[in-house]
């Protein structure tokens, strides 16, 4: 599975110039644990594509992978 | 050979091929083909081991390949399971978990001790007082375990093997083979696999007397083996259930990793022992067990036995014993009822005797406690689980077997992720929704009956095959009208108790009413306080009885009490099965050789190996002199470091200068062509995470630097934020492709420019600008840097010239002693200059304002990661900073060492980060974390080393070379 690297929960940033102080920390700091349905950052090694996996948590079954920005095009 | 009976159709041996082994210094006969156990049992032997806590007498149980009451030493291995293990000529065995020897072991005083020794009583007895927990300690944990670890075993390399298929099959019985012909006609690619030596599960045994079975394993055998679709792996176990479908199959010479496109479980089911008073004698064992010494082995279990029965299976058990000549004094059945009639017929025509609605309340041992003497039969009442001693009558006889129900071999369904639900019709719990890919077949399913076996394999595999695409016809498989294979309480009270459940563990029927009465009444909470099911066999033969008792404590029905899931290995599995083969690739620098050759002291930093530093042959430099002299020269002459490992990303395009204003803290689009500036990496968190330098090649052309430990990760960073967001820029990874070496010292500029064809003057090469061009005839990237010293080149080349440029450089710099630096030195040499290295001195939680990086962050800027975090720090106040220290001079106490703290008033103020003694300096000094108002120039601070002595600091700026000044004033 080293051919994958994990690279978090895809979040969205909020507005800097316009989100409060603990709007930001939030997005910075909190993570949401719960089992379900995630959108995350992986990437290719041998390609060196990073790409968003759609992926449950719970059952961990992937429903829909697409590049950043590039869901509608699916 | 006492017990060996005449040969027979399809047993196991090779009588022509007869052997001697021996056991506790035993001579004993054998053949190919042979277990340690039925070579044993053969010879008359009864004694296989003694039991973990009680020291009793053990011999054979199960004959399934979880008889952890018989674990055998050659000496070299350990806890050799004996119902498994093959005999060879020569070996020379004995039981683990004695003193003194398997007769007459010195521990077996224990067993006298036990009614002292309730569950629960070590960890309520020991714990106080306090000062003596040590002395008992020290004992327990002699007690504790079995077998003893050679710690000279000899290191042996396991082959590590990968497989692939549609179809995993585990369990190579009716059913399993079964499943295999029918997957491999669907065309299915197809692995099955199985624990025995030979496939055929109860096929192989159960015979009730008469051997028609054998024809329907010849057949089955006869299509699995033709079909060059089916691989068929005996001997080798499915250690356990990983996801997508990853099963490792272990076998005597390692594991093959099995990544399967749906499994088959057809596992089949454990033989469960009933409960009465010393049913753990040696010659009291399953009738299962019975059958397969008898018909794989051709060994009499006993003489003169009985059969204690709670289902059909016993009275099939007595037909096997009776038709090799076993005098079989009766079959007792615990069911009022008894058996169906035909079957009661069969057995009741060979003389047996048949007692319904009894039991055996208890075995009589002989006078040395190591055999069967008598047994005590009594009426039984099925519902509350009582004898009636009144109607006691003993029969002699030299053997039990013992018969009661199954229990699934469910551990891969579990470890799947398997509902199950307890099927009342069968007593036993079956899978009720099952993983995707993930079939049961046979009796694991809860299906007995030789014809619904077979075809249930047929359903799984067409299950299976439709799983995969296909669309072939469900088959539907109706259970045949039976007795229930399983007695729902096969337990017979007794105030004396020995009446074992777990067998590995020696846990008795009181124990687990007195772990509920303590309150451990729930079945994970039973499991630990009583440890049912925690012995090596983890509850194979235990737990569905462990699950029947609590249920009968609790009042509920057995499926609200629930299982717990035997985790992976299956079976006890070698731990040399499992280790690596120490398989750590490493990266090596075009300069590789060269350190070596020259006394390079290797080690890893991160994927790279690099000199720590040099000890040259024939001189005897300590590792400390050998940093002080590299160091020393770097400050008086020249020195030369291989920097190979450091990060090397190329950034271009359109978007170059703006992608890096957006990735590092500092400014970028103003940057003069052919000049470098610091490139600092924040996380989202506004803490520190790499610093590097980036250089502008040309207008929309970057060569940027990263630490050595973070080359790929901040690679993959720059990647993520182009994508994401959405800028023209192309990214070359050269880190492995570029050498890079740094000259460093007074003198360096003199070496250099004996190679080099441009201008690296003061003026021409001013400190931080970057040119091109060739050094000893290749072409190169030389930047003016100033980490470890005022003066420094770095001179980046293609990887296959870094060895000529090194040597040429080297040997231009010899008039001058020129010499090579490690890290180590390097690491003093920052240390001198105060540079702080990120993520040694600073840590997850360090951000710019705390370690004097400010001046690197264009807070004024519309965006760089970790900025916004940034205004929000800027205005908290700090709660530490980085400085550089200097201890006393002349300070000759117990050094302090890094991560020592700073303390003050008592309460923790920092710590120390780095700290060094410097000959060039002659003064120690370091990094250290204080508090703000410790943090000016000048301010003393404490440090606590080790030993809780306090070591006073001064704040001092840096870089330190002033200290030469004052020394002198």
């Amino acid at each position: 599975m080293s051919e994958f690297t994990y690279g978090g929960e895809y979040r969205d940033m909020p507005d800097p110039d316009t989100c409060t102080d603990k709007e930001w920390a939030a997005y910075v700091h909190y993570r949401n644990g719960a089992p379900g349905l995630k959108k995350e950052w992986w990437y290719h090694g041998p390609s060196g594509t990073w790409f968003i996996a759609e992926r449950d948590t719970m059952t961990d079954k992937i429903s829909r992978t697409y590049i950043a920005g590039q869901e509608e095009a699916k | 050979m006492t017990g060996r009976i005449a040969k027979k159709r399809g047993e196991w041996i090779n009588r022509d091929k007869p052997l001697t082994f021996e056991y506790e210094g035993q001579v004993v006969n054998g053949y190919e083909g042979d277990t340690i156990s039925s070579a044993l049992w053969a010879a008359g032997i009864r004694v296989l081991g003694r039991s973990f806590k009680y020291h009793r007498a053990r011999g054979l149980l199960s004959f399934a390949n979880h008889d952890v009451n018989a674990l055998m030493t050659d000496g070299e291995d350990t806890n050799i399971r004996a119902d498994v293990w093959p005999v060879s000529q020569g070996m020379a065995l004995s039981a683990v978990n004695t003193d003194g020897g398997v007769v007459k072991d010195r521990n077996k005083y224990i067993d006298k001790l036990s009614p002292f020794l309730p569950v629960g009583f070590y960890y309520k007895t020991f714990y106080k007082p306090k000062s003596l927990f040590p002395f008992w300690e020290d004992k327990i944990r002699k007690a504790a375990g079995l077998g003893k670890v050679n710690f000279n075993y000899p290191r042996i390399l396991k082959p590590k093997r990968y497989a692939h298929c549609d179809v995993l099959i585990v369990g190579a019985g009716a059913s399993g083979l079964s499943a295999a012909v029918a997957a491999a006609k669907q065309g299915l690619n197809v692995i099955l696999v199985d624990e025995n030596k030979q496939a055929g599960g109860s096929l192989t045994y159960d015979f009730a007397g008469d051997q028609t079975t054998a024809d329907t394993l010849n057949n089955l055998l006869d299509e699995v083996t033709s079909n060059a679709n089916i691989r068929l792996i005996t001997g080798a176990y499915a250690g356990g259930y990983y996801t997508d479908h990853l099963v490792p199959i272990v076998g005597v010479d390692g594991i093959t990793k099995v990544r399967a496109k749906t499994v088959i479980v057809a596992s089949g089911v454990f033989e469960q022992p009933p409960v009465f008073r010393y049913n753990d004698l040696p010659g009291v064992m399953l009738g299962s067990a019975t059958q397969r010494l008898i018909n794989r082995y051709a060994v009499k279990p006993f003489q003169k036995g009985v059969v204690v029965t709670a289902n059909d299976h016993g009275y099939r058990t007595a037909l096997d014993m009776a038709a090799v000549g076993i005098e079989v004094v009766a079959v007792i059945d615990m069911r009022r009822d008894g058996a169906k009639r035909d079957l009661a017929e069969k057995v009741t025509e060979k003389g047996i005797a048949v007692h319904k609605g009894s039991c055996i309340y208890e075995v009589v041992p002989a006078s040395n406690k190591m055999a069967v003497k008598e047994v005590v039969v009594c009426h039984y009442n099925e519902d509350t689980a009582e004898a009636d001693p009144r109607s006691a009558v003993r029969l002699s006889c030299d053997g039990v077997a013992m018969s009661a129900g199954w229990a699934p071999a469910a551990a891969l369904l579990y470890q799947a992720g398997t509902k199950m639900r307890f099927d009342y019709d069968v007593q036993q719990f079956v899978p009720d929704q099952l993983p995707e890919g993930v079939f049961a077949a046979g009796k694991v399913n809860g299906v007995f009956d030789l014809k619904a076996r077979l075809l249930d394999g047929q359903r799984a595999a067409v299950e299976a095959s439709n799983y995969l695409g296909n669309a072939s016809e469900l088959i539907t498989v109706t259970n045949p009208e039976m007795a229930s294979p399983s007695h729902p309480y096969p337990i017979v009270n007794h105030p004396k108790g020995k009446n074992f459940v777990d067998f590995d563990e020696d846990i008795q029927v009181k124990d687990f009413i007195n772990a509920a009465k303590e309150g451990f009444d729930n079945i994970e909470l039973m499991k630990r306080f009583t440890t049912v099911g925690m012995g090596p066999s983890q509850g194979k033969h235990s737990n569905m009885n462990a699950i029947r008792i609590l249920a009968r404590i609790r009042q509920l029905p057995v499926e609200k009490i629930g299982t717990t899931t035997a985790r992976p290995f299956f079976h006890p599995t070698p731990i040399g099965h499992l280790g690596g083969r120490s398989f750590h690739p490493h990266r090596y620098t075009a300069m590789h050789q060269w350190h070596v050759d020259n006394g390079g002291v290797m080690m890893e930093a991160g994927v790279w190996m690099r000199p720590a530093y040099y000890v040259p042959a024939g001189s005897h430099l300590s590792a400390s002199d050998a940093v002080q002299e590299e160091a020393m020269a770097v400050r008086q002459s020249v020195g030369m470091i291989d920097g190979s490992t450091l990060g090397k990303i190329e950034v271009f395009g359109q978007d170059a200068a703006a992608f890096l204003e957006r990735f590092y803290t500092g400014k970028f689009a103003g940057q003069k062509v052919g000049g470098s500036r610091i490139a600092m990496l924040l996380d989202e968190a506004g803490v520190m995470v790499d610093d590097g330098v980036a250089v502008r090649m040309a207008e929309d052309k970057f060569y940027v630097s990263t630490n050595s430990s973070n080359a790929a990760t901040v690679y993959r960073e720059m990647q993520r934020n182009i994508q994401l967001w959405g800028m023209q820029v192309t990214l070359v990874n050269l880190t492995g492709a570029m050498a890079a070496m740094t000259v460093a010292g007074p003198a360096s500029r003199s070496v250099v420019e004996t190679l080099i064809d441009i201008d690296v003057s003061a003026q021409g090469l001013p400190d931080g600008a970057y040119k091109e061009g060739q050094v000893a005839g290749i072409d190169a990237r030389v930047m003016r840097v100033s980490f470890v010293s005022d003066l420094a080149f770095e001179i980046h080349v293609p990887y296959k010239a870094g060895m000529h440029v090194w040597q040429a450089l080297m040997a231009a710099g010899k008039q001058v002693g020129i010499r090579a630096f490690g890290t180590d030195a390097q690491r003093l040499l920052r240390l001198e200059m105060g540079h702080h290295l990120v993520s040694h001195d600073t840590d997850g939680l360090t951000n710019p304002f705390e370690a004097h990086s400010e001046s690197l962050v264009a807070m004024d800027k519309d965006f760089f990661i970790g900025q916004r975090s940034l205004k929000i720090i800027e205005k908290k106040p700090l709660n530490k900073k980085l400085v550089t220290f200097v201890l006393d001079n002349g300070f000759t106490g117990e050094l302090p060492k890094e991560c020592n703290l700073v303390i003050e008033n008592g309460d923790i103020k920092g710590r120390v980060t780095s700290i060094s003694h410097s000959n060039y300096l002659n003064r120690i000094i370091g990094f250290a974390f204080v508090s703000p108002e410790q943090s000016k120039s000048g301010s003393r601070f404490q440090v606590r080393t080790d030993s809780g002595a306090m070591v006073p600091a001064t704040v001092t700026q840096a870089p330190f070379f002033h200290l030469l000044e004052s020394k002198g004033a």
